[in-house]
């Protein structure tokens, strides 16, 4: 349960942060007339739909840290058989992190008001985003041929679950992308889909940021990164 | 007093919200049943929790029947049993307690108590509902499928609950399972307007320190709650995909009526870990909008402000930090390394602390109070005495060495309906009875009050109270029929006849209290803005029921924080929220 352990203990750093800003000393029941307001003192008020997507990517966190929590347990049994990574998935990282850019780059174009090069980032960031999808299907599909089927071995039902997980999250996303793009199409105007926009790219951001972490995960390399430190330590 | 100045600050609401901003319904489907008002959401999520309860409920009596009659009603066989056991425990956990505090409570008071037109997120809010309500209605589908709803117990430990031999196996399992993703999908997205709203939709003036309690119970309620339920989700699909698809995510290796079964390898105490982590953060999702919810009341019914409201703030901020790592003292049973236990009971133990702080400040905020002995206040006082009874037995179980002997009888039973079933549904009665009067602009019935309280109380004592007994004997918990055991007197079975006819007389006074919603709606009471005379922002609209949009043209703007009763030199014994100070009228009301 280390994982989520560490995960709860980055969110209770965040909140506590949060909540040292909020004045908690104060003695509210000597304070009368229109108190200072602490909300958006720091770089102007946050729109409410940035917080909320926030405080969504804290519980799609907090799943993630949790499913890598289990993992983490199930993969010191004595089934446990590591399956072979096909190729393939290296090339769909590469496609997802170019969805992730072709977003950056359309709140880039969207900050200096560019209709164009936002639609095109959009529009190249959805098709590579859906292209990385029917990527990670050949994925499971090679993986079925090769006889490596999701109840053989819980390295394989955990693979099949992460990968499952991510890519619903991401087509989730893609709905919210779909309408975005709908809505530059039809000529909305800038200070409303900008917006969007950026909501959009922050969630592809946090989504390639999970399946880099994943990937670390399926392929060892996070294990042996925590041995390394491990032996440091000790 | 201190007073502030007046600070424009950018993030601030206006305190004019342009009509165009809010939502407006256009048909009578929108606004009573497609409505994305926080209000009716509110009422569709009280009503739908309130009806599942009562199935709940009558199961219970099932249970109470065949414990306290055995072999009397041949209606009621082993594995009925064991099927109202886990649709009872389920039902008034999840579907009944989580939905109503934070979907009903949470929905209705919010916008209201922190000067809100609405959630922020109204459509979102909206689909929060419906998703719900699937969810509500699969699991209530389960009575109907083949072989009935699962029996596993309401923590759905593997492997039995997957097995053949444990009744629901075929259907009621994978229907429990999907309803539980379903409700987690549903209130996360409730969630996340609650949170949202509380952080950016409160009104000018209304800094985190002026919230009233109940707000504060409920904020930090949710974020838990959308911390933990993850937490359920996984392990909820893993377990289906063992069940469905194969798998052996917790399926160990083991022989099924006679064969080897197909699972293997497989961890139940992942399980157990994952369950947990959400299961114990979800007892105080269930009793920090209680604490929250009581202290409010127990202030406006004594007359009299919150003791240590700082300290209540912390405390409710620390508890909900300390729930997320005491989870597995529910597993000192699994075999777990010794040190773990003795960590767990620490941790445990230390939650003892912040939660005797808001003890010790509800009883002082009583102390020299004007006390009103209102239907609210008897809710409230009687949620005192029961959590203080249910959280002493805490203190026991926590132990290791104690929490080993008791862990499968009676006294568990008693323990955690005493400090996570009768309390917090006390604070919901207390609440009913508090905010009724502004949902529907009428009083409830003040005689049938006092009765469906003074038999709540004591009927659930009658039960319960022994039931500690019980497991002191030896009594075990998820017996279908405990038979002839040397170990249980037959002075126990008496016991348990008395526990059950008991039983049955809270279950009917529940009916008194349905009864009295439908009947004061009609012919209550009229309630007036303010019946109680209290200073939060709810009791404060300009309509009874708030109408849409809660506040008229302009949002209150607050200059005080929610707690000034019998404040000395005052006009009168409370003063409002919103009531700018004298002196300062014309700084505060024309920013």
């Amino acid at each position: 349960m280390s994982a989520i352990i560490l995960f709860m203990a980055t969110i209770a750093a965040i909140a506590g942060w949060w909540l040292s800003q909020q004045r908690l000393a104060a003695k509210p029941w000597l304070e009368e007339g229109v108190a200072v307001d602490f909300r958006g003192e720091r770089g102007s008020s946050v729109p409410p739909a940035k917080i909320g997507l926030g405080v969504f990517l804290a519980v799609v966190g907090s799943l993630f840290a949790l499913l890598i929590s289990a993992y983490s347990m199930r993969n010191t049994m004595v089934d446990w058989r590591e399956l072979p990574l096909p190729k393939l998935l290296w090339i769909n990282t590469g496609v997802l992190i170019i969805s992730s850019a072709a977003l950056q780059w359309s709140l880039m174009a969207a900050r200096r008001s560019d209709d164009e090069d936002m639609l095109v980032g959009l529009l190249v960031g959805g098709a590579s985003a859906v292209t990385f999808l029917a990527g990670q299907l050949v994925v499971w599909q090679q993986l079925n041929v090769a006889g490596y089927v999701v109840a053989s071995n819980p390295a394989n039902s955990f693979f099949y679950l992460i990968t499952a997980l991510h890519g619903l999250h991401l087509i989730g996303g893609l709905v919210a992308l779909g309408r975005t793009s709908a809505k530059v199409w039809r000529g909305a105007p800038m200070v409303q889909v900008r917006l969007s926009v950026e909501l959009c790219a922050i969630y592809w951001h946090f989504l390639l940021l999970v399946w880099l972490v994943l990937l670390g995960l399926l392929t060892g390399w996070t294990e042996n990164f925590v041995n390394i430190c491990r032996q440091l330590l000790t | 007093m201190v007073d502030i100045p007046l600070d424009h600050v950018a993030g601030i609401p206006p305190a004019e919200v342009g009509e165009v901003e809010l939502y407006h319904p256009r048909s009578w489907w929108t606004r009573y049943v497609f409505s994305q008002d926080a209000k009716v959401i509110a009422v569709q999520y009280s009503i739908t929790a309130m009806s599942i309860g009562m199935v709940a409920l009558v199961l219970s009596w099932m249970m109470r029947l065949q414990l306290g009659f055995p072999g009397t009603f041949s209606f009621i066989d082993a594995n009925q049993y064991l099927q109202f056991i886990t649709m009872h425990g389920m039902i008034m956990v999840i579907y009944l307690l989580t939905a109503l505090f934070l979907g009903g409570f949470g929905n209705y008071l919010i916008p209201l108590m922190v000067g809100a037109r609405d959630m922020v997120f109204p459509y979102v809010n909206m689909l929060s509902y419906w998703v719900y309500l699937l969810a509500v209605l699969v699991l209530a589908a389960t009575f109907f499928v083949p072989g009935g709803p699962t029996g596993a117990g309401w923590t759905l430990y593997p492997p039995q609950a997957i097995l053949s031999g444990t009744p629901g196996q075929d259907w009621g399992i994978v229907f429990m399972l999907a309803s539980l993703i379903l409700f987690i999908i549903g209130f996360t997205m409730g969630g996340l307007n609650y949170v949202v709203t509380v952080l950016q939709a409160r009104t000018r003036g209304m800094t985190l320190m002026r919230l009233p309690l109940t707000v504060w119970g409920i904020f930090t309620a949710t974020v838990m709650a959308l911390l933990a339920f993850p937490a359920l989700f996984v392990a909820s699909v893993m377990l289906l995909l063992d069940r469905l698809l194969g798998t052996s995510f917790f399926m160990p290796t083991l022989v099924e009526m006679g064969q080897l079964s197909k699972y293997g390898g497989g961890s139940p105490i992942l399980f157990q870990h994952l369950f947990w982590f959400f299961g114990h953060p979800e007892v105080y999702i269930v009793a920090l909008p209680a604490f929250g919810i009581i202290s409010d009341l127990i202030s406006t019914h004594a007359r009299k402000n919150i003791f240590g409201y700082r300290m209540m703030v912390w405390a409710i901020v620390a508890i909900g930090a300390l729930s997320f790592v005491v989870w597995a003292h529910h597993m000192y049973v699994s075999g777990m390394h010794p040190y773990f236990g003795f960590f767990f009971a620490t941790t445990t133990l230390i939650i003892a602390i912040p939660t005797a702080i808001k003890v010790y400040n509800w009883v002082l905020t009583l102390w020299r109070g004007d006390i009103h002995l209102t239907v609210p206040m008897l809710f409230a006082l009687g949620f005192i005495v029961t959590f203080v009874n249910g959280g002493l037995t805490g203190l026991f179980l926590g132990n290791v060495v104690v929490d080993v002997p008791l862990s499968d009888t009676m006294f568990v039973v008693a323990h955690f309906h005493m400090v996570m079933g009768i309390a917090p549904i006390m604070a919901v009665f207390g609440g009913i009875y508090h905010w009724y009067p502004k949902v529907t602009g009428r009083m409830l019935n003040d005689v049938l009050g006092k009765f469906h309280f003074w038999v709540t109380f004591i009927g659930a004592y009658a039960v319960f109270f022994p039931m500690h007994y019980l497991g002191l004997l030896g009594m075990p918990r998820r017996y279908h029929d405990i038979g002839e055991t040397s170990f249980v007197p037959a002075s126990a079975h008496d016991l348990n006849a008395f526990m059950s006819v008991a039983a049955l007389i809270v279950g009917f006074a529940q009916l008194v209290f349905l009864f009295n919603l439908v009947w004061s709606l009609f012919k209550g009471k009229e309630a007036g803005g303010n019946p109680w005379g209290a200073t939060s922002l709810e009791w404060q609209t300009p309509e009874t029921p708030p109408g849409h949009g809660n506040w008229g043209k302009e949002l209150p703007i607050v200059y005080r924080w929610a707690y000034d009763y019998s404040v000395p030199g005052a006009a009168k014994d409370f003063v409002p929220q919103n009531e700018p100070p004298s002196g300062a009228v014309a700084q505060g009301a024309h920013p």
